[in-house]
């Protein structure tokens, strides 16, 4: 929601005082948890669960549990996202089948959950699963909900039992039970009973459901619960709890944007397991629940937690110091250059990744322009060259590049073009790596914004040149810092300005604002693993 | 059964009222039972603050004052807005959405019923030919509303079809209310809401479109504004109908959406039989929720 600004943002703001200290301070930590607060509660997340939520992340964050390879604000979040993972279920879980079949499965929830549209899904589930489920309409209330289940299992492909025509006639308890009965008789494995939408606050409705329960003895009962609900789903799901007493959750309408606090209250409220999550109209718009992608949709984190994980397997530095000291003695190849890339590669889509970081949002249109087959044809181009050719780019004569174009199918101008940011880069890199702040020709930082503007070729390749430098980048930061120290300079800005501009991470962000330091280390520390 | 009772704050700000004089529990107090009702943390904050100030300036301790107070500071912030329904156009076409499961239909049925009690002729048109027995359950509604309805021809027919048809025949028949029910939709959907525009454009070539109501379901969170925002971009939304009233939740998220996107609440829905909606009145509406 754009009214309140996303938690990234705001934690970001408050993350930038945090920086430089090792360890979290008391007033630090309050900082954060009371922006984590705030967030929780715009997700929807009820009251209570946010207030014993953010008391145990207080404690944990004051506590000992320092982690040398995040920084501070780092470890707030990383903290915040495992005791949402924790609560959430941690594992998943799945549906539990009866020994002797029918397994019984039984519906329940507020009017419009979308507890029928779920029936029919659960069907087709279970059908390619290789059992043979049947639909029981036994909501009896809602006009034509019996026609709809009809509908609903004709798209499934599975029979539904509706011996009654609804509309307020009938009794749902004895169609329910007469239901486990045909189940039998017809060699049905998996029975389905959709039940009638109900209030928590209506106790004669409740009974009905209590009452289908008793006669049917499910083996599972499920909660369904919009993803948009608010601050009721406590209250809703308690009187579930005491109602029908659910077996396990399942939340609706996950398609949509709501942050889904929803799940994180019902399942700290009734410790019941979220097992399904439902995320669109059609019948096969449906999955298991993953407990930990759930935690970083309600923080709306982005995948900064990816990037912790990330940054928090362990560096390795002996690799990093080859490397830098490759760059320091002008033995940075085309090799290391394309071994670097395929790494990257390896790690999945830049766009993607890139995607992931928070703050990124504003970077999204200049994603878009982004060609990621551009990588593709630099891999090529350098993969026509002979190894003699990679180490040393001076070889490289016009007959030469000719034969490197028609090899890679690219042109000549292509290849003289990535030749010449190599060697551009290299030179850059070469001057971070000795210490200094290196000049680059004709521009401020990188001209990201005017590449961009330019031709995507050219910001793809700015781009692209981070897998070359970034894995140098931490111990060319150190050294830059040390540099910057040494001559009194203020390390963050000497520190972020080769770094980011130079390798042309800064390209994209730099057009909106420079990117925070935050996200800088964060990409760095992506990049250069 | 206690209804009424559950859906007001009373019994959550019993402890604020109840106390002798005003202390930090106050506002401690005040700022649970604000958010447990939806309000949002943003209003929240709002209102809290803005009575701790009245507070500060009446040099006052009684925590009744406290709920004076906030049953105006609520009843003003509702009552910006005007709530009239405008359908002085014959026929009067009014168009329905909002996104799944918030009681569409329903409201329809029971809207249609509101107005035949004012002794208008209805005929509402099943644009809804997505959902499987959408159309059935309308109609179903329309009978008991005693109204006259318009099914799609075919299954899976263009929701603009059968809405331009209702139109048409409302035009024919001199029915004074066109009510249009449309699909449910989350507002995320880009081709689906792109749909609505389509319906609204085919109508208002035969007639102008009165009134698109969005109808919001009690029971959601701050989601609320995020829907509100994106159906009045493609449906043009003139109001706001608030329903599911008759359970536990409060509905506070409507204050954020009403001053957010300057829509009034039109109607509010309270229950599962027809009879079950009502005009909205601030006044009234502030007093049952802050009792």
């Amino acid at each position: 929601m754009a009214t309140f600004g996303t938690l990234s943002d705001r934690l970001t703001e408050t993350f930038k005082n945090l920086r430089t200290k090792g360890k979290l301070s008391a007033s630090d930590v309050d900082g954060t948890v009371r922006e984590i607060r705030r967030a929780l509660l715009d997700a929807d997340v009820s009251l209570d669960v946010v207030k014993t939520f953010t008391a145990t992340v207080r404690e944990r964050a004051l506590g000992d549990e320092v982690n040398r390879a995040l920084n501070p604000a780092q470890q707030v979040v990383q903290i915040v996202n495992e005791e949402l993972v924790a609560i959430l279920g941690g594992q998943q879980r799945r549906l539990q089948f009866a020994k002797t079949p029918p397994t019984v499965i039984m519906l329940a929830g507020l009017q419009g959950a979308g507890k029928t549209t779920l029936a029919g899904k659960l069907a087709k589930w279970l059908k390619k699963d290789g059992h043979t489920p049947m639909l029981v309409a036994a909501d009896l209330q809602r006009p034509n909900a019996v026609n709809q289940l009809q509908v609903v299992g004709e798209q499934a492909g599975v029979t539904v039992f509706a011996p009654e025509p609804g509309n307020g006639v009938g009794d749902p308890v004895r169609v329910a039970k007469d239901a486990i009965a045909q189940a039998q008789r017809a060699q049905h494995d998996v029975v389905v009973i959709d039940t009638a939408g109900r209030l928590g606050v209506d106790a004669e409705m409740m009974k009905q459901a209590a009452d289908i329960r008793k006669a049917t003895n499910p083996d599972e009962v499920l909660f369904v619960i919009d993803a948009m609900i608010g601050q009721d789903a406590v209250t809703t799901a308690k009187a579930f709890q005491e109602g029908v007493d659910f077996t396990g959750v399942v939340l609706s309408k996950l398609d949509g944007d709501a942050r889904g606090g929803a799940a994180l209250s019902v399942a700290s409220v009734t410790g019941r397991p979220i097992i399904f999550a439902s995320t669109g109209e059609t019948l096969d718009n449906f999955e298991p629940f993953h407990p930990d992608r759930m935690a970083s949709r309600i923080l709306d984190l982005g995948d900064i937690l990816t990037l912790i994980e990330q940054a928090q397997q362990a560096f390795d530095e002996e690799e990093a110091l080859k490397v830098a000291e490759k760059i320091a003695s002008e033995q940075f190849t085309l090799e290391d250059f394309l071994a670097q890339m395929q790494q990257l590669r390896g790690a999945g889509s830049i766009k993607k990744m890139l995607g992931m970081l928070p703050g990124a949002g504003g970077m999204k249109q200049q994603l878009e322009n982004f060609d990621e087959r551009e990588i593709v044809r630099t891999e090529a181009i350098i993969q026509s060259m002979t190894p003699a050719e990679r180490k040393n780019t001076k070889l490289l004569n016009g007959s030469r590049r000719l034969r490197i174009a028609k090899g890679s199918g690219m042109t000549v101008t292509d290849v003289n073009q990535l030749v010449q940011r190599f060697e551009q880069a290299a030179k850059m890199m070469k001057t971070v790596a000795r210490g200094g702040v290196p000049q680059i020709p004709g521009m401020g930082p990188i001209p990201g914004g005017g590449g961009y503007g330019g031709g995507k070729r050219q910001a793809a390749k700015n781009k692209k040149k981070s897998g070359g430098g970034s894995r140098s980048g931490n111990p060319a930061k150190r050294a830059a810092e040390n540099a910057a120290l040494a001559s009194g300079q203020v390390p963050g800005a000497a520190s972020n300005a080769p770094a980011g501009s130079g390798f042309g991470i800064g390209g994209g962000a730099g057009a909106k604002g420079a990117p925070s330091e935050e996200e800088m280390a964060a990409l760095q520390k992506l990049l250069g693993r | 059964m206690a209804e009424r009772a559950s859906w007001s704050l009373g019994s959550a700000l019993r402890n604020v009222f109840g106390a002798r004089t005003i202390d930090e529990d106050t506002w401690d107090d005040l700022e649970s039972a604000l958010i447990r009702a939806d309000f949002g943390p943003a209003v929240t904050e709002e209102i809290v603050e803005s009575i701790k100030a009245q507070v500060e300036r009446y040099k006052t301790t009684d925590p009744r004052d406290v709920q004076r107070m906030l049953r105006e500071l609520v009843e003003e912030r509702l009552a910006k807005y005007d709530p009239t329904l405008k359908l002085t156009e014959r026929p009067a076409v009014v168009l329905v959405v909002g996104v799944n499961g918030v009681g569409k239909t329903t409201t329809i049925g029971k809207f249609a019923k509101f107005l035949g009690n004012y002794g208008r002729s209805v005929v509402v048109g099943a644009a809804d030919t997505f959902r499987a027995a959408a159309v059935d359950q309308l109609a179903t509604w329309a009978e008991r509303a005693g109204a006259q309805v318009v099914r799609p021809e075919r299954e899976g027919q263009d929701p603009a079809s059968v809405a331009f048809q209702t139109v048409d025949y409302a035009k024919r028949t001199g029915t004074e209310m066109v009510i249009i029910d449309t699909a449910g939709r989350l507002h995320t959907k880009g081709g689906l809401m792109d749909e609505l525009g389509k319906i609204r454009r085919v109508v208002e070539k035969q007639a102008p479109i009165s009134e698109v109501l969005l109808v919001l379901d009690a029971t959601t969170g701050q989601n609320g504004l995020a829907q509100a925002e994106a159906f009045i971009q493609h449906g043009g939304v003139t109001g706001l109908v608030l329903t599911k009233l008759d359970g536990s939740a409060k509905g506070g998220f409507v204050i954020a959406v009403q001053e957010k996107t300057g829509l009034p609440i039109k109607l509010i829905g309270q229950g599962e039989g027809i009879g079950d909606l009502t005009g909205f009145t601030p006044h009234v509406f502030a007093q049952q929720l802050v009792g």
